[in-house]
């Protein structure tokens, strides 16, 4: 067995050492009727490296992955070329296989690639501060909740009908055990956000609004006013992001006044992957709230012979300090996914991002524009960044079905996104990022017609 | 001004209704350097034994109870921008809070300067 | 207050440097040891290491939202980003290069085969929300590793959905909660040991439970008499760990579960130690509720620098039902995935979704190649051989280490020892420094909070036996370092990328995103 080192000799030789006589006298405080004598019944042995490869192999193959179809799939998770380099960076024995840099002499590596990331989410975000990251945008979207509830000290929340279902879903499984009172109605088919709603809503009992930018059916909507808003109320406003690309085209949420800003990091460096491991990213616009968030924080400082240096901080806002009065239970952050997102977009910087979301802009606009001269279709949004949302004269959860048996991945119906909303059987999500190309549009738009004829 | 302190490393120092309150010499001796002192805010209502402020080093976050009960008048705010103060001046400029106590009484159990010395050397 | 300082660590702004200053250099670096400034101060808000269109400038659809401001972010060609992140890798101890013995943590080996498996397109370029008949080769995965888990835990289903393993006790902390209201006998306390790891009470505490402590006894084991004499209507649940983070196998665990039930209540269990006994002990046996595992610990899913983990959460018959969602089902010949549509009649009394989309995919199929590789008579040498390495540290090393419970028989897969015996003003972490200059990743420090000065060694299977002994040969001198009091310790490290950094300063004028222009 590759991966243990120890010879039968060496077992001999240690078992001496200790004075035992076996590796199972070792396991003495285990009472005997619950201590396994062999191995369990009806599992298989150990295999090689070939046979675990054909295994797994057989079935990658009953998969069909985004790459051997047109794929317009988003709805909170988005298809964006990866550079090469990242995946090679990324697997440095020295970053894979280290730890959390709980001794920073010795994880001075992570813990300033921890620093460069921290200010690239801020400054991506438009805040003053950002964590080391979290699992997840839906998670970090929780914990914004959380955190809005104990800045604020109240227990309302409103969320938009443009948050990701999921994301809604995870929030009102735990404001059920917390108390918090949730808000939340299904969106109807329009093409504006119902900021303009929410900002009449907000009252003095509201903790925070939660808004989604660009939102489930990738409209667009300026938060401004919803966050005066908010403020004259007392309350927070927090904006998720789940497509941070956007953010190279698009105002950020924290210049027109989040209080709080969270999102999905997955589109820059981490890929698809089937749901996970994503990247929860969670940031402040303003300093003042720090020793209430969630979540690792790495600063900067300086060593006993005066060198600039990093370590994790304000710790004890932490579980293994704080316990019981912890902001989080969070221990692992999403660290390697992190160094990916930094990687790509160290790599792109300033210039390569805008292009980048530029060129997402300009495919979904020719998209929209193509589609919606198939005939019944009609696109919903005015305003869009590389998703929007059409509604077909079909039953779009079954279409979408039909057009990926013919290796078409068309797009999240909104009957799986809602699937007890009868209004919303008709629509298809459609992302369209710089992976897809002219012919992949021109395909979809003809699998349309000829499904619709 | 009568000081008392009591065997969770607090001292009270009374002049007459008002009684200002922090943590001992000992206490910061163990904590290490302090960053970060939550204080009340002036108005909150404090029960004797419970807890009233929070006192964090590095790698530690320690609650610091109220001897007696009472009503916060003031939290010292030179903590929020220096809490190394509790660290140099543990027992005067480094105090925590000031309150106005609600029963005198409650000052009869605790122990003088003496008798805390006596506590730590057991320690 | 509390007791200050429970575990006898105390932060200091580390001490000036006392002797000669070394070689200086004109660049700062030393020979291969190499300096790197952050991207802001070399990268370019024009440089970029991508090939993309230049934006024609055309109209644009998005809603007036145009960003005109900067952003900041500098970027860098790709020879530079390459070079960038090497240099900072080559700044980080990681298991790739050495022994890494963090007690609790489990840093075995990160096979090399579970990141090609990982990285096969039909895995990593899968979309999740794509229709169920394109990704049952995806669902066979879960499946398979679910079915793995349950066969080595021995309990009753699996919720794979947890991103980690503090995700993981919530999800089973909440399952409790959901399995006792919906009997009507909602409870508000949740009993854990105090050598318990931050996580428990931070998750009971978040799940809406009053936490108190379960007291331990000499040897170092949860008081079972003590814990019965607390159980009460009141006590939702218990959490332990076993083995326990003293590094020793509870012997009267199914005394504790048997008790907890008779008293209404439910048991979960911490798997962080599970990689003491994978293949040679069922926790389903000793008659526990829950169990998250978590799978870059046990199945060498990699630590990268912090995460992404695992934590799925086997399930006794009681809490089966309460499972959060989505979860995949065996349909006939094809698999399922079940979700908020399907609850209402696949899983009626679930407590909800906890995360978006559906699990950690690349943990799973990591961790289903690293089983698979074992398989179980691997996986019980993984348990003998982890088991194996850290008694023989123990016993290496406790005529010049004081080990509190080592006179009490055997640890399980990691050792536990004291700072008793050192001089006066040597402390652990000076010990821990002073590894790094030896040319490893010390241990962990001050974990569990019940031994002063605790220092928690757990070796993994994955050690050689040249490894083992070459750290003992550097624990056994520091040892005798640290009883005579050199002070020369509280120097270390001398020899790192870094000497002891400031982190009093970090805590008392944060700087957490760089200010520079």
């Amino acid at each position: 067995m590759r991966y243990l080192p120890l010879t039968d000799a060496d077992r001999a030789a240690m078992l001496g050492v200790i004075g035992a006589t076996s590796i199972d006298a070792l396991f003495a405080d285990v009472p005997r009727e619950l201590y396994l004598a062999g191995p369990i019944d009806g599992l298989p042995t150990h295999a090689s490296e070939l046979a675990v490869e054909r295994h797994m192999a057989a079935l990658a193959a009953k998969n069909l992955s985004a790459g051997e179809a047109p794929f317009f799939l988003g709805a909170g998770a988005y298809r964006h070329h990866i550079p090469a380099s990242v995946d090679h960076l990324i697997q440095r024995g020295e970053f894979l296989t280290s730890y959390t840099p709980y001794q920073p002499e010795i994880a001075q590596g992570t813990l300033q690639m921890l620093f460069e990331f921290q200010t690239q989410v801020a400054r991506l975000f438009g805040c003053a501060v950002a964590n080391a990251s979290m699992y997840d945008g839906s998670t970090a979207c929780w914990e914004a909740i959380a955190m809005a509830g104990r800045v604020t000290r109240r227990s309302k929340v409103l969320l938009s009908n443009g948050l990701h279902p999921h994301y809604v879903s995870t929030a009102r499984t735990m404001a059920r055990f917390n108390g918090d009172a949730v808000d939340y109605a299904e969106p109807a088919l329009t093409a504006e956000t119902d900021f303009a709603r929410l900002a009449t809503a907000v009252d003095g009992e509201t903790g925070c609004v939660v808004v989604q930018y660009p939102d489930i059916l990738g409209r667009v909507g300026d938060m401004t006013a919803l966050a005066d808003a908010c403020h004259a109320a007392g309350a927070l406003l927090v904006a998720v992001v789940t497509e941070p690309v956007a953010l190279g085209a698009l105002r950020s949420p924290g210049e027109m006044g989040a209080d709080i800003v969270v999102g999905e990091g997955q589109a820059i460096g981490v890929g698809l992957q089937y749901g996970g491991p994503y990247l929860g990213l969670f940031a402040i616009r303003d300093a003042k709230h720090v020793r209430q968030m969630p979540g690792r924080l790495c600063g900067e400082t300086v060593d006993a012979e005066g060198k600039r240096g990093f370590v994790l901080t304000l710790s004890t806002r932490e579980q293994h300090i704080r316990r019981e009065k912890a902001t989080s239970n969070i221990c692992t952050n999403s660290g390697l996914c992190a160094l990916a997102f930094s990687v790509h977009l160290t790599l792109l910087g300033e210039k390569g991002l805008r292009a980048l979301a530029a060129e997402n802009h300009r495919l979904a606009c020719l998209a929209a524009g193509r589609l919606a001269k198939v005939g019944g279709v009609e696109v919903l949004n005015d305003a869009f960044f590389n998703e929007f949302t059409i509604t077909v004269p079909a039953e779009s959860r079954q279409l979408v079905r039909d057009l990926a048996d013919k290796g078409i991945l068309a797009g999240v119906s909104l009957g799986r996104l809602y699937p007890d909303g009868d209004r919303r059987e008709n629509g298809i999500v459609v992302a369209v990022t710089e992976t897809v190309t002219e012919e992949d549009i021109e395909r979809l738009a003809s699998a349309l017609e000829e499904a619709l004829a | 001004m009568p000081r008392y302190f009591t065997e969770d490393h607090e001292w009270i120092e009374v002049d007459g209704d008002t009684a200002t309150i922090g943590i001992t010499d000992y206490a910061q001796g163990q904590l290490g350097d302090i960053v970060f002192v939550e204080v009340p805010s002036a108005g909150t209502a404090l029960a004797k034994g419970k807890e009233a402020a929070v006192v964090e080093s590095v790698k530690a976050a320690s609650d610091v109870f109220s001897p007696v009960s009472g009503t916060v008048t003031q939290g010292n705010a030179a903590l929020e921008d220096d809490p190394a103060l509790v660290n140099s001046a543990p027992e005067s400029d480094g105090w925590f809070f000031k309150l106005t106590m609600a029963d005198k009484g409650e000052l009869a159990g605790l122990m003088d300067e003496e008798k805390y010395k006596d506590f730590v050397a057991t320690l | 207050m509390n007791a200050p300082n429970v575990s006898g660590w105390k932060p200091g702004t580390p001490e000036a440097p006392s002797g000669p200053a070394g070689i200086e250099t004109v660049t700062g670096n030393r020979g291969l040891m190499l300096e790197e400034p952050l991207i802001f101060e070399i990268g370019g808000a024009d440089t970029c290491g991508v090939d993309l269109p230049e934006p024609a400038g055309e109209t644009d659809r998005l809603g007036g939202l145009a960003r005109s401001e900067p952003i900041g972010l500098p970027g860098l060609s790709e020879p530079e980003t390459v070079r960038h992140y090497t240099r900072l890798s080559r700044q980080n101890y990681a298991i790739d290069c050495g022994i890494f013995p963090l007690g609790s943590c489990t840093m075995k080996h990160n096979p090399r085969l579970n990141e090609k498996i990982a990285r096969l397109p039909g895995f990593c370029d899968l979309h999740p929300l794509q229709p169920e008949a394109t990704v049952q080769g995806a669902l066979g995965v879960i499946d398979e590793l679910a079915r793995w888990l349950l066969a080595l835990t021995g309990m009753h289903s699996v919720a794979m959905s947890p991103k980690a393993g503090a995700h993981g006790e919530l999800c089973g902390i909440l399952c409790i909660r959901a399995a006792l209201e919906a009997r009507g006998d909602a409870r508000s306390v949740i009993l854990v040991p105090e050598s318990a790891h931050g996580t428990n009470p931070a998750t009971a505490a978040f799940a809406g439970y009053a936490v108190e402590n379960i007291p331990a006894t000499a040897e170092g084991r949860v008081d079972l008499a003590a814990l019965k004499a607390r159980l009460a209507p009141d006590v939702a649940a218990v959490m332990i760990t076993n083995p326990n983070t003293c590094g020793l196998f509870e012997r009267d665990m199914k005394a504790i579960s048997d008790a907890v039930h008779a008293a209404g209540a439910l048991v979960y269990c911490d798997g962080a130690n599970f990689n003491a006994i994978v293949g040679r002990v069922r926790p389903g046996d000793l008659g526990i509720d829950a169990m998250h595992i978590n799978l870059h610990k046990t199945f060498s899913t990699p630590h990268g620098g912090g995460g992404p983990g695992s934590g799925p959460v086997v399930l006794s018959e009681a809490l089966t039902p309460f499972a959060p969602l989505p979860f995949v089902r065996k349909a006939g010949d094809s698999f399922e995935l079940i979700e908020e549509e399907d609850g209402a009649e696949a899983a009626p009394r679930t407590f909800g979704r906890m995360a978006a989309f559906n699990g950690q995919m690349g943990m799973f199929t990591r961790a289903l190649a690293y089983i698979l590789s074992h398989g179980i008579d691997g996986l019980r040498q993984v348990s003998g051989d982890a088991v194996l390495g850290a008694n023989y540290l123990l016993r290496s090393l406790d005529d010049v280490l004081d080990a509190p419970f080592g006179g009490s028989g055997p640890c399980m897969h990691e050792a536990l020892f004291s700072d008793q015996g050192f001089a006066e003003g040597i402390a652990t972490l000076d010990l821990a420094k002073a590894l790094i200059d030896e040319g490893f990743h010390p241990m962990t420090m001050y974990f569990p909070l019940v031994v002063h000065g605790a220092m928690l060694v757990e070796p993994t299977e994955c050690e050689s036996k040249a490894s083992l002994d070459q750290f003992i040969l550097a624990l056994r001198a520091l040892a005798a370092r640290a009883k005579a009091g050199d002070e020369s310790l509280r120097q270390a490290p001398r020899l790192a990328p870094r000497r002891r950094l400031d982190e009093t300063l970090a805590a008392r004028k944060p700087v957490l995103t760089y200010e520079g222009d």
